[in-house]
């Protein structure tokens, strides 16, 4: 009898948007419509792994059927599956929110052109990484994560996009290449390259220098203090849905690699797990004076990444050279909730500039049109940004912090408060702003600001809030697999 | 008896979902908007109500639902709940009908009616909320909810106000947060339960316990204005007179006194609490809190800023019949809840008639003004006597068993406090009253502004609170007044032999 | 000193090498030219990773990695170049 083969979905959400990408590419006046099916397709594929991560636990695929050490897995768990349906559903309702954005007639040709088989490269990479069982095959996804990120920078193709596209290429290519380095001495050291072969080795200097280069690479791409300078240029710069993307999700990849490489390569060492600390503690404060002092609203958001992407590494250095498993799930609750919201806040930014005309934070409350759906998505973003009940963003400041009083860690718990103090005093400019005082009392051409467009801010910002609720289940699905306790 | 029915959600669920229409509700249709705002705050009042008997029935309704591992959200209707639910169902009530009066002709309305709906939602919930958590969660909407309140005029005094506000009640926020937390680690759970669920942690690690009420009192001693966390509260008062009102009555200010009833009772229980001397700690500090509270009202001239000192004194009435360990000033305290509600509210919504009405905010300008508006002058009168607490008013009945308690628990100091307190809010109300009716009014300056008569919206709702004031002094002992719920509260929190 | 320790070495110095240049230099086509020889350090890694004494022969697997990687340098530089001429371009009509 012969057995039906089983859709094998892990394949299928890492090829489908990279045949989107090229038939987008070569259909360029159906490129929306190819891009958005993709995108759609990709979503009901990655809802169908979730499930069956859900019912069988973790999930694996020999590509071609070569198997490890030679053959490339890919293998989905709690927290690959979860990252990778974070990556869908953002990257959906960004999509919806580009169409709607690139549709108009004022969007240049190249724009509406280019975005969609950019951004399903980048759907395929970033679903490739978080599917990879080996360090080289990561190497590759991000590659394919920067061209395409690169890309979608520069998109706008204003001076200042390409300036900021072109740093971040330097970037991000020096980023990738430290990372080979340190696969290089993986190999050099073990001869293997899989995750599995990864976790029977003895920890060694050489191990240990790799580790380290892999983690400077990541740290460079995901814009870690004091290696963030590229990300505030880039991401202000590039389009609303592009920047939505950029910060939403692309800095998520080399986070979720840090994630992997001190479960299966080596714990941190005590060294590496000060100096993130600090560094982190560095981009908390900095990225806040910065967003404090920006002038443009696009910009401030910009910054506010950095400051919060330090916030996930004070988790990871929370976490210590023990891994306690707590703060990894700390760190992950906090990847997951920053994603949500940072896309919403970059979309609903973008949608004020469109409505209002420009984006200076000083003259927001000036204008005569009031865009007050996507001022209130980019207030819901806030609010889980900061990390107030019930919100998402709480709940991962709710467990870093449990573990770190639990542990005696006053001062983990200490720089999570100032964090969260000045997030509430950058995020609380822009938000007066949105209040508009008119002296004259006169109501003037309210509610104008109200379009589809909103609905997928709003949705996102929703489900940032909303989702805190929920975060009981999401750390029971999370770990499934073991993600976190260390053996598979 | 408990009971899982969905009745505490759905009075949180009205007006919670009343302020996403009412803040979409364009400028214009003012009736549709009036409509939506007084029929929500109606059926709120009957549902209240309806819970209110079940609960004297001795049911209590328990719902929750699961967040993080072990830590729930978790809505319960029990009968200290229903105290100030009741509170904010009826003050809402009238509080919107002059809130409709005053902001008539004024911009952003649907915002103001929005964020003022929401803020309500937020009462509710921190009436309702079964533990610490969910405390927090509502704690920190409340202050959200509020802020774009504080700073409605968009004036630079207001937007300093609200800068101020934001720090004071984020900070203590973020305190509270770390407090619950702490909770959370030391006892692994953060329900209010009568008794307490400290008992343990406390013989233990005792030092901890008492850091821990530090830090919760902290946090919940910013809304609750105590010294030296006050500060915001006279800043705020340049908010509108409703918003005022609803501030220094029921939503913020009462917010943090509750949470401090909550702590004390049903976190560490009254035993323990006493046991770890924290009682006495937080007595010293109401005291410090009340006499300076009404020495600072002594020297203002702005009206508002005179009641908002006041609030700073009569609020920690509350705290104080609290940590008096006596089950008689606990029925002082509870029912100061309720009392100076309805005798503060009164005072701001008579303010703001005076303001609106006669452009008359200072007290030095107040004379005469008895003769001009009676009906609201009369009103203050009674709240200011019951202020001072001339019986029978409702501040009398509070201080009466503030001072009964204070004896009953030994402590005798507390009868001095008292007098001196009442002697204090004499001194600054006394003379507004005398100014009111047995002066001449003054020749009107030249940039007096034009008097505009004030409507039955905004005279009628000073008149129901001052009636209100009058009702619960005098019929205290009747089923269903506040004293006598505190009654039935103060059985529950306190051991039966203490009785 | 073993063969594989000097390829080694000189891999990881062609790699500082190129990593310095990366960081100081300020012409971007310098810049672009630093991080290949940044490539070309790791590649060498991967290289000498290879290498067995003869008569054995040497490991194919990192041979393949070497080339991915090639490959994947070579579109990366290209996007680069394109980069850096839209932006000449840009800056020249910018002083117009």
């Amino acid at each position: 009898m012969i057995e039906m083969p089983a859709i094998d979905w892990l394949t299928a959400v890492v090829f489908a948007p990279l045949a989107g990408a090229i038939l987008a590419f070569l259909l360029p006046r159906q490129a929306h419509w190819v891009g958005v099916g993709a995108v759609v397709l990709t979503a009901l594929m990655a809802s169908a792994l979730v499930l069956q991560v859900l019912t069988e636990g973790a999930v694996v695929t020999p590509l071609g059927n070569w198997g490890a050490p030679l053959g490339i897995d890919l293998r989905a768990d709690g927290l690959s599956a979860t990252l990778m349906a974070m990556t869908t559903g953002v990257g959906l309702l960004v999509s919806l929110g580009a169409l709607n954005s690139y549709a108009h007639h004022r969007a240049p040709e190249r724009m509406r052109r280019y975005f969609w088989p950019l951004w399903l490269l980048l759907l395929s990479g970033l679903n490739g990484v978080y599917l990879s069982t080996d360090l080289f095959n990561l190497y590759v996804m991000l590659e394919v994560i920067s061209l395409a990120a690169v890309g979608l920078t520069v998109l706008s193709g204003r001076i200042e996009a390409v300036r900021a596209g072109l740093e971040y290429m330097y970037a991000s290519i020096l980023g990738a290449l430290l990372f080979l380095l340190g696969v290089g001495f993986v190999y050099l050291e073990l001869g293997r390259l899989d995750f599995a072969g990864l976790l029977a080795a003895p920890p060694s200097p050489a191990l240990g220098a790799a580790l380290a280069l892999m983690v400077a690479g990541l740290a460079l791409k995901t814009a870690l203090f004091p290696l963030h300078v590229w990300l505030p240029q880039a991401h202000a710069n590039a389009t609303a849905p592009a920047s939505a993307l950029l910060s939403a999700l692309v800095v998520k990849a080399s986070l979720y690699i840090v994630l992997r490489l001190a479960q299966y390569l080596l714990p941190l060492s005590e060294v590496l797990v000060a100096l993130i600390g600090l560094l982190g503690v560095g981009a908390i404060l900095w990225g806040s004076i910065q967003a404090l002092r920006a002038e443009r609203l696009k910009l401030l958001v910009a910054w506010s990444t950095v400051a919060q992407i330090g916030l996930v590494f004070v988790a990871f250095a929370r976490a210590g050279a023990d891994g306690v498993a707590e703060s990894w799930k700390a760190a992950a609750l906090l990847m997951l909730a920053h994603a949500i919201a940072k896309a919403a806040m970059f979309l609903a930014a973008g949608r004020i500039k469109e409505e209002i005309g420009h984006d200076r934070i000083r003259e927001l409350d000036r204008s005569p049109v009031r865009p007050t759906l996507a001022q209130l998505s980019f207030a819901l973003a806030a609010i889980s940004l900061v990390g107030l009940p019930p919100s998402l963003g709480f709940a991962g400041k709710w467990i870093l912090m449990e573990g770190a009083m639990t542990s005696g860690y006053w001062h983990w718990i200490a720089v999570t408060m100032i964090a969260t103090m000045l997030s509430v005093a950058y995020f609380s400019r822009v938000l007066t702003g949105f209040l508009r005082f008119d002296r004259q009392r006169t109501t003037v051409g309210e509610h104008q600001g109200w379009a589809l467009a909103d609905a997928a801010p709003l949705t996102l910002a929703l489900c940032a809030l909303g989702l805190g609720l929920l975060a009981a289940p999401i750390l029971a699905f999370m770990n499934i697999g073991y993600p976190f306790g260390g053996a598979p | 008896m408990n009971n899982a029915s969905l009745l505490p959600l759905i009075i949180l669920l009205i007006p919670l979902c009343a302020a996403p229409v009412l803040l979409a509700l364009p400028e214009r249709s003012a009736g549709l908007r009036t409509a939506i705002n007084l029929g929500a705050a109606l059926v709120k009042v009957l549902l209240v109500a309806w819970l209110s008997w079940k609960v004297s029935q001795g049911v209590i309704y328990d719902l929750r639902w699961t967040v993080l591992p072990g830590l729930d959200l978790n809505l319960q209707a029990d009968p200290l709940a229903i105290l100030f639910i009741a509170l904010s169902a009826v003050l809402w009530l009238i509080t919107t009908v002059y809130a409709v009066g005053y902001l008539e002709k004024g911009p952003h309305r649907a915002r103001f009616f929005g964020f003022f709906s929401l803020c309500v939602a937020a009462t509710v919930g921190i009436a309702l909320a079964g533990n610490l958590f969910t405390f927090l969660l509502f704690y920190e909407m409340l202050t959200l909810a509020t802020y774009p309140l504080v700073i409605h005029y968009g004036t630079a005094a207001a937007l300093r106000a609200g800068r101020i506000y934001l720090i004071y009640t984020l900070g203590g926020g973020l305190v509270l947060l770390l407090g619950t937390l702490g909770l959370w680690v030391l006892a692994g759970s953060t329900d209010f339960v009568p008794g307490g669920i400290l008992e343990g942690v406390a013989e233990d690690t005792p030092l901890a316990a008492q850091l821990l009420f530090a830090v919760l009192i902290i946090g919940l001693g910013v809304k609750a204005a105590m010294v030296p966390l006050h500060s915001w509260l006279p800043v705020a008062m340049v908010a509108p007179a409703p918003v005022s009102a609803l501030l220094h009555a029921v939503a913020v200010v009462k917010a943090g006194a509750f949470g401090i009833i909550r702590v004390v009772y049903e976190v560490y229980g009254i035993e323990t609490a006493q046991a770890l001397g924290l009682t006495t700690a937080l007595a010293v500090l109401a005291a410090i809190t009340i006499l300076y509270g009404s020495i600072r009202a002594l020297g203002q001239d702005d009206i508002k800023r005179r009641l908002a000192w006041s609030t700073v004194s009569q609020v920690s009435y509350i705290a104080l019949g609290v940590a008096l360990a006596s089950p008689i000033a606990a029925m002082g305290a509870l029912a100061h809840l309720i009392h100076q509600g309805i005798m503060k509210i009164t005072l701001f919504m008579v303010a703001g008639n005076l303001a609106e009405g006669l452009g008359i905010k200072q007290v030095s300008r107040m004379n005469g003004v008895g003769l001009i508006m009676p009906g609201s002058m009369a009103a203050f009168t009674l709240a200011a006597l019951g202020m001072i607490g001339l019986p029978p008013l409702a501040g009398f009945v509070s201080k009466w068993y503030l001072a009964a308690g204070g004896l009953d628990a030994g402590q005798g100091w507390v009868i001095p406090l008292l007098l001196g307190s009442s002697l204090l809010n004499a001194a600054y109300f006394l003379p507004m009253l005398h100014r009111a009716w047995f002066r001449q009014p003054d020749a009107a300056p030249q940039d007096a502004p034009v008097r505009r008569p004030i409507g039955w919206m905004l005279a009628a709702p000073p008149t129901a609170t001052a009636a209100l004031v009058l009702v619960a002094g005098g019929l205290a002992n009747a089923p269903f007044s506040p004293l006598e719920w505190t009654r039935f509260i103060v059985t529950l929190e306190y051991s039966a032999e203490a009785f | 000193m073993s063969t594989g320790l000097i390829f080694g070495l000189t891999g990881l110095g062609v790699f500082v090498v190129g990593l310095c240049g990366a960081l100081v230099l300020v012409d971007p086509l310098r810049r672009v030219l630093a991080l290949k020889l940044c490539s070309v350090g790791a590649g060498f890694m991967l290289v000498v990773a290879a290498w067995k004494a003869p008569p054995e022969a040497p490991d194919p697997v990192p041979h393949a990695l070497v080339i991915t990687g090639i490959v994947v340098m070579i579109s990366a530089t290209a996007v680069a170049l394109a980069l850096i001429r839209r932006l000449h371009t840009l800056e020249h009509e910018h002083h117009d």
